[in-house]
């Protein structure tokens, strides 16, 4: 009975977002306040059910783990937003989230987008017994991204033979990737859609098995 | 009829086997004879061995490396169990399960990577490991008792690259920071998607309609959430000269305090606090689509006349750019997530890509400090370029001279991916 009023309301609910392809409409209107109030409550609930409660709560509760106090305190400070007397006190737990934030990021973004990335790109051109294949792949890897570097240069006119027919390549190689990269998650997308009809189709209608 | 008198003894030690192997702890698998029933044989799985505990090196005092003999006969096992207690801990309920090694991996793991079981510096803890059938039963191996404690350490052995590498590179920011703030005169190059930031506001006070902003739908940690919202200071104190409405929807919580603290002081420098509007910054959901669907419904409903996309975006950033063009804004997108930049491309009129996003806020104040930091930039990415012509060298000298300088150059840069 349950599973029957879910996938009813399930499919309505599409079918209401899906109404927006045709124009924006009260209907559309409807699904979009719904989904947007009632997720935002899911999303304040499991919060408290998957971190508030396990992980500062209950062990607040259980008389050990006291040091949970600061950051306790530091997330109270948020709701003083509210008070606006003293609403500058916020600033603190946002200053510290962003300052940790940012130095845990540092050395991870130095090691992964730069230092693996460079790693990545010192391969030799030739080897005895390398195909063509690998040879043709290794000399427009490293080239392609010499050149989209160079396209990425703010304080060089993008003028001459170095920085002019560079950076130019440089963006062809950007687009070129760009054009795989679209293709593969148009692919993905309609995978998602495909999902849908057959839920619409299968689950709702049973036109399908 | 002297067949049958043959067969009952037969069949009788053959029914006796099994609890045999059993009760010596031998297994041995049995053939069933064609055409007669035998009992489903009590598997007696064999268990692993010795445990070793050894403290892991460079970490912070809550991990151990932990690994075991793997039973000789491993017929019937589907994956080892092994529980981790507090030394001296009595009860079936002291016992965590600590991790599940299918039968084919490496008997060898790290324990202490799961939050939510973790190692404490400095404690005893004493495994034991368990060979389980695909059912779930499971034979249990004897009590050992951690050979070390895990102690911390204050300084990582391998990440020196790392902080070489950052070092090198904060320097020479810091350099070049320095150069523009003594009045050094630096040239930047014209990027047509923030030149026309300035054409997209002016549109929108021409034309009377609200400029909408969205932020990304990241976290506040995200580099291009960081590079947005200092855009979106700037633009805000364009928009608070022109008294434009603003409109900024936010996904994550703490994105929308910052963001509305931006758009406050943003006012505030323009001189003109009065004409900060507290509703034009908002928390929406922290849903995905569902943030997605009300910023759509935003834009059919408000048509605002310029759309920026400025931030981290996923899988909602055709959705918005689509509907942004469907509605005749004028659209300015920026984004360093390759999967989506070319859905930006496409739909939009202006794209920053990726490292033009984290330019955009030195355009767009033309401060010395933040082009000094730019001109810094540049030369990191000049170090980069020259590693990789130095490899592209080296490869060559290689294959001529029969030398291995290339694979001394990697080692300089070259960094685990777990360390």
């Amino acid at each position: 009975m349950y599973e029957t009023i879910g996938i009813w309301v399930g499919a309505l609910f599409t079918l209401a977002i899906y109404s927006f392809l045709y124009k924006e409409n009260p209907i559309y209107r409807l699904a979009e306040h719904l989904v947007v109030g009632i997720s935002a409550g899911y999303g304040m609930a499991i919060t408290y059910q998957i971190t508030v409660k396990p992980r500062l709560i209950d062990p607040l509760l259980s008389g050990d783990h006291w040091i949970l106090l600061i950051p306790g305190i530091l997330g109270l400070l948020y709701i003083t937003r509210f008070i606006p007397r003293i609403s500058w006190l916020s600033r603190y737990p946002i200053g510290f989230y962003m300052g940790t934030a940012m130095g845990v990021g540092f050395p991870l973004t130095m090691k992964a987008n730069v230092l693996r990335q460079v790693e990545g790109a010192m391969v030799p051109l030739y080897q005895s017994g390398m195909p063509w294949y690998e040879v043709l792949g290794n000399s427009v890897m490293i080239l392609g991204t010499l050149a989209a570097l160079i396209y990425f240069f703010f304080s060089k006119p993008h003028k001459g033979l170095f920085f002019g027919t560079g950076s130019k390549i440089g963006i062809w190689v950007i687009m070129l990737g760009f054009g795989a990269t679209f293709g593969f998650t148009v692919m993905g997308r309609i995978s998602l859609l495909i999902g849908r009809i057959q839920y619409l189709l299968g689950d709702w209608l049973h036109v399908i098995d | 009829m002297r067949k049958n008198w043959i067969g009952i003894p037969a069949l009788m030690i053959l029914l006796l086997l099994p609890s045999l192997s059993v009760a010596q702890g031998v297994d041995e698998i049995l053939t069933p004879v064609a055409g007669e029933q035998l009992e489903e044989p009590d598997p007696g799985l064999d268990v692993p061995g010795i445990v070793t505990v050894l403290d892991k090196d460079n970490d912070a005092g809550d991990q151990l490396v932990v690994s075991f003999e793997p039973p000789e006969n491993t017929a019937g096992v589907f994956a080892y169990n092994v529980y981790r207690r507090v030394a001296g801990a009595e009860g079936e309920d002291s016992w965590t399960l600590a991790e599940i090694i299918p039968v084919i991996e490496p008997t060898e793991f790290i324990d202490g990577f799961d939050p939510e079981f973790p190692i404490e510096p400095g404690v005893l803890y004493e495994y034991r490991i368990a060979s389980a059938t695909l059912d779930g039963e499971e034979f249990f191996g004897p009590v050992f008792e951690a050979g070390a404690v895990s102690v911390g350490e204050i300084y990582h052995t391998g990440k020196t690259r790392i902080l070489i590498a950052s070092l090198l590179f904060i320097l020479l920011i810091f350099y070049y920071f320095g150069r523009a703030q003594r009045g050094i005169k630096m040239y930047m190059r014209p990027i047509a998607g923030i030149e026309a930031i300035d054409e997209a506001i002016g549109r929108a006070t021409e034309m009377g309609k609200p400029i909408l902003y969205v932020p990304g739908i990241s976290s506040i940690a995200d580099v291009a959430t960081i590079a947005s919202l200092t855009i979106l200071g700037r633009v805000a104190k364009k928009i608070a000269l022109y008294q434009t409405p603003l409109i900024v929807p936010n996904r994550d919580p703490i994105v929308f305090t910052v963001a509305e603290e931006v758009v406050k002081q943003a006012y505030l420098e323009a001189g003109r606090p009065d004409a900060y509007d507290p509703d034009s910054v908002f928390f929406l959901t922290t849903s995905q689509f569902a943030y997605v669907a009300g910023v759509n419904g935003m834009m059919m409903r408000e048509k605002p006349a310029t759309n920026f996309y400025l931030g981290m975006f996923y899988a909602e950033s055709l959705l918005l750019a689509e509907t942004g063009s469907l509605s005749g804004a004028i659209q300015i997108a920026g984004t360093d997530a390759v999967t989506q930049l070319p859905f930006f491309i496409t739909t939009c009129d202006y794209t920053l890509i990726g490292e033009e996003l984290y330019a955009a806020s030195a355009y767009l104040g033309r401060e010395p400090k933040q082009i000094g930091a730019l001109k810094g930039q540049d030369a990191c990415k000049g170090i980069i370029m020259g590693f990789i012509t130095l490899a592209l060298i080296f490869g060559i000298i290689d294959v001529v001279a029969n030398t291995h300088i290339l694979d001394w150059l990697r080692a300089l840069v070259t960094s685990p991916i777990i360390e």
